[in-house]
């Protein structure tokens, strides 16, 4: 009844979403990358520089786009490689529920610090 | 309809004696992803004082001396702490150029020339990482 008529296989969502992340993470991490170390320097950095940087909406979307992105594909890409290094069965559940956990904490955590940098909490 | 099959365990790292390229390149990859995901959750700790700054003192915020700017000023001060920036630059840029590599392979484009675009990752990383080395310790004493 249920049957499933997608092209991809179950797990074919994460594989697209890991190059999706990709495609926009190489993008956004080598801005950041020269946002920070060559444009501004990392030993100039002040809080006062970060916030009117973050009160830009557009650069606040995008970093907190970068996080979520970043989170994801990294957490997902743990897993897969801990998958491909055979964890199964219960392991994997916990894993799963760890990185998931993990990830998600590191969002939220990322959200709140991005929201104290714009002086919007 | 996918097919899937059982291929085993595929990190026999007792055999890297007979790695070429593309393996490599897949255990190069994972490598430097562990260690992104690892930096990334460090960064939003150390990025964290920035919600002690927001609800200090706004005086010390204009005066440059709130915890946020002092934590990271005080952690550029650190000669080691410039050396692991440069290390970290080389790990995301090969993981970058090695991600655009492997979106290729995704794409089934120039799969022939896979081995010799793992070079080209690998030459290239170090080039821009030789030459960001100068802005990554300027300022800073040993």
């Amino acid at each position: 009844m249920a049957e499933r008529y997608s092209s991809f296989a179950p797990g074919g969502t994460a594989w697209l979403l890991q190059r999706i992340t990709a495609a926009f993470l190489v993008v956004v991490l080598a801005f950041h990358f020269f946002q920070l170390h060559f444009v501004n320097h990392a030993y100039e950095v002040t809080f006062l520089g970060t916030q009117a940087r973050m009160q830009n909406v557009g650069y606040f979307l995008t970093m907190v786009l970068f996080l979520i992105a970043g989170a994801f594909h990294g957490v997902n890409g743990v897993y897969n490689a801990l998958v491909n290094q055979g964890l199964d069965g219960t392991p994997k559940k916990v894993v799963l529920a760890v990185l998931v956990i993990a990830g998600g904490a590191l969002i939220v955590q990322g959200i709140y610090v991005a929201l104290a940098m714009a002086g919007w909490t | 309809m996918s097919q899937s099959y059982n291929r085993g365990l595929i990190e026999d790292f007792g055999r890297w004696k007979e790695f070429k390229a593309g393996m490599w390149a897949w255990i190069f990859h994972k490598f430097t992803g562990w260690m992104l995901i690892g930096y990334l959750f460090t960064h939003i700790a150390v990025l964290s004082t920035s919600i002690g700054a927001a609800s200090g003192d706004p005086a010390m915020i204009q005066a440059e001396t709130d915890v946020y700017t002092t934590t990271l000023q005080g952690l550029e001060d650190l000669f080691i702490i410039r050396v692991l920036e440069v290390g970290l630059l080389a790990v995301a840029v090969f993981h970058i150029l090695n991600g655009l590599r492997l979106l290729m392979v995704d794409l089934g484009i120039g799969l022939e020339a896979q081995d010799k675009s793992f070079y080209a990752s690998l030459i290239l990383t170090g080039v821009i990482t030789v030459a960001s080395v100068p802005t990554f310790l300027s300022g800073v004493g040993i």
